[in-house]
């Protein structure tokens, strides 16, 4: 096998990729390259069609048009070749709880043909290598959400994948288990693994992925690094806080001639942000300078780089409101079938 | 595109057909070990595979048993007839675990793994069989206890054991469609498997067929169930010839496996 070859393709690429169930057109025509090596995040709300995409490209299901190379192995003519460069971690944790995490991994190794020494051996460097030495011999049904996870992903390393799909990894979690995957993740990069990582969460893209491909609708609205996303939005963005919310108005007003386009006004927290083009310290003084001769005290005035919230939000326009109620419903429902997955939650899903 | 496509042709041979029929085997294992720990870790599969049958055997001897008129003692007509409803019972468990499997994703991670296709649902069928020849035997350890016997040799008892095994591998393989189908727990617990319920009770295994009304009778006397009992009490007992009911029996047996075995396997082909 001319090994130059096949490494020197991209570690996955998808080409036009369609797929429906019944009415519901999951995928419209999805492409996406990832280099070796690289971390891909794909962000995009809840029904966007993330797992469709991940499900097609670890052979669980069929597109009905376009195709996809992983590792140089074609997802359609040859998916056994695929799922030997594969790992998959999906959105539930796939453990067996009655079984110990030691005996979890003992089976999957077993499963990708180790020898019995060999399955132990492996399991054992991933229980160290999980912080889970010590609930090594306990059911899996003890450990907690995080610890079923960390479970989940050493699972799908056993066989030391080329190129790790990891769907929604940290759904779910509390925030500190949510940081300790994002450790885990980083360093599986580190070692030069291929990641493809979905995503709800526009920090846990920007945190993790060296790319970022935005996908709604079952298409792809932008992709790029996320500075390049954040630039497509143009300049900085000047936020602040009116305690007082009497003097909102005030403060919207003082500032508004100061901002590129209407100011953008949270009644809850009263925080305001406007968009700054690319002034720099200028539209700080000027903003100072302005809402002091407004007689507005404000608190935490900054000029900040836009996040990935303030791109998903011009890139898609889905309403900010509805963050978090989507991810909790999601969190609530059981895995269905993919078409309910995917028409249940239509537009209503929205990253965070 | 080429550049992409040439080494993919090469990578097509994969493993040889030794080292994958080698591979379909141990995988088997693998998953049929797995699937043997977490019954025995579960008290409720265990109350259900040893406990249940257990009291159901008592309680017919003892409560139901004098109010049922058979030639002979009712407990040597009982007990091939709850072998039978039994093994058809273990069923529940290969439809809920497999529905249950189906519906947490651990058939996704088992699909997406370079591990043979056929072993999820040959493993489940053969770690059930283990666990329906276990529940067989102490019911015919708990049969002696209170008085029953084989009366038609050893080699006819052992072949009695073998059928009602491959009865309840039969319902089991209907079962694994059912949960690989409905792919949700509650509902193939709720009434995937209700018509279990007449297919045991309304046969021979538990009163004489001559005592049901007559257009029941008409079902009774025709269904693989009954057949499949008539033939082990004659194995058993040796009261009757065992052919008759033995040829009716592997005929349907036979078609059973043919049917919801490819009808499992494609299943589960196309669960997602």
């Amino acid at each position: 096998m001319p090994l130059s070859e096949v490494s020197s393709g991209p570690a996955i690429l998808a080409e036009g990729l369609t797929k429906s169930f019944g009415e519901v057109r999951a995928l419209r025509g999805i492409g996406l390259a990832v280099p070796r090596g690289t971390v891909l995040g794909v962000l995009g709300p809840n029904g966007a069609g993330k797992t469709t995409a991940v499900r097609i490209l670890t052979t669980l299901l069929l597109p009905d048009g376009g195709r996809a190379v992983i590792d140089g192995h074609d997802v359609l003519r040859d998916p056994a070749a695929v799922r030997r460069s594969i790992g998959l971690s999906g959105q539930s944790a796939a453990i067996q709880e009655e079984l110990t995490g030691r005996e979890n991994l003992e089976i999957v190794g077993r499963l990708y043909h180790l020898s019995w020494p060999d399955a132990r051996a492996r399991a054992v460097e991933l229980l160290e290598q999980f912080d889970l030495v010590d609930a090594a011999d306990r059911q899996a049904k003890t450990y907690s959400g995080g610890m079923q996870r960390r479970l989940d992903l050493a699972a799908s390393l056993v066989g030391q994948p080329k190129v790790l799909f990891l769907d929604e990894p940290t759904t779910g979690l509390d925030p500190r288990s949510r940081l300790g995957m994002w450790d885990v993740i980083r360093s599986l990069a580190a070692q030069g693994t291929t990641i493809m990582l979905t995503t709800q969460y526009l920090d846990e893209a920007d945190e993790l992925a060296d790319s970022i491909v935005v996908i709604d609708h079952g298409l792809v609205i932008a992709q790029g690094t996320a500075e390049e996303l954040k630039s497509q939005i143009g300049g900085d963005v000047l936020e602040f806080v009116v305690p007082d919310r009497s003097m909102i108005d005030a403060a919207v007003a003082a500032i508004k001639p100061l901002g590129e386009g209407e100011p953008h006004l949270d009644a809850d927290t009263g925080q305001v942000s406007v968009g700054a083009g690319s002034r720099g310290s200028d539209a700080l003084i000027d903003a100072v300078r302005s809402l002091d001769s407004a007689g507005v005290v404000t608190r935490g005035l900054a000029l900040r780089r836009p996040s990935l919230d303030d791109v998903f939000l011009a890139l898609t326009g889905h309403a900010a409101e509805e963050d978090g109620q989507a991810s909790g419903r999601r969190r609530g429902r059981r895995r269905g079938k993919p078409a309910d997955n995917q028409a249940a939650t239509g537009r209503r899903g929205r990253a965070s | 595109m080429t550049a992409i496509a040439a080494p993919t042709a090469l990578n097509q041979t994969g493993p040889s057909p030794a080292t994958r029929a080698r591979w379909a085997v141990s995988d088997t294992l693998t998953i049929t070990r797995r699937n043997l720990i977490v019954w025995y870790r579960v008290p409720a599969y265990i109350f259900f595979s040893v406990v249940q049958p257990v009291i159901f055997v008592l309680l017919f001897r003892y409560v139901f048993g004098g109010a049922i008129p058979v030639s002979g003692r009712y407990v040597q007509f009982l007990l091939p007839g709850i072998i039978a409803q039994t093994a058809a019972f273990a069923s529940f468990g290969t439809a809920i675990a497999l529905a249950q499997e189906l519906q947490k994703g651990v058939i996704d991670r088992l699909r997406s793994m370079p591990m043979a296709r056929s072993a999820v649902l040959a493993g489940r069928l053969v770690a059930d069989t283990v666990r329906m020849l276990v529940t067989i035997l102490i019911i015919v350890a708990v049969g002696y206890a209170v008085g029953f016997r084989f009366t038609n040799g050893v080699v006819p008892a052992i072949a009695m054991i073998i059928l009602a095994t491959v009865f309840g591998l039969a319902i089991c393989c209907i079962a694994a469609y059912t949960g690989l189908a409905i792919g949700d727990e509650e509902s193939v617990q709720s009434f995937g498997l209700i018509w279990l319920f007449p297919l045991t009770f309304v046969s021979s295994a538990f009163v004489p067929i001559a005592t049901m009304p007559g257009w029941l009778q008409a079902f009774a006397n025709n269904q693989p169930v009954t057949f499949v009992i008539g033939a082990m009490r004659a194995l058993a007992l040796g009261h009757q010839p065992v052919a008759p009911d033995m040829l009716k029996s592997i005929a349907w047996l036979a078609g059973i496996f043919i049917v919801f075995a490819s009808l499992a396997v494609r299943a589960y082909k196309r669960a997602t």
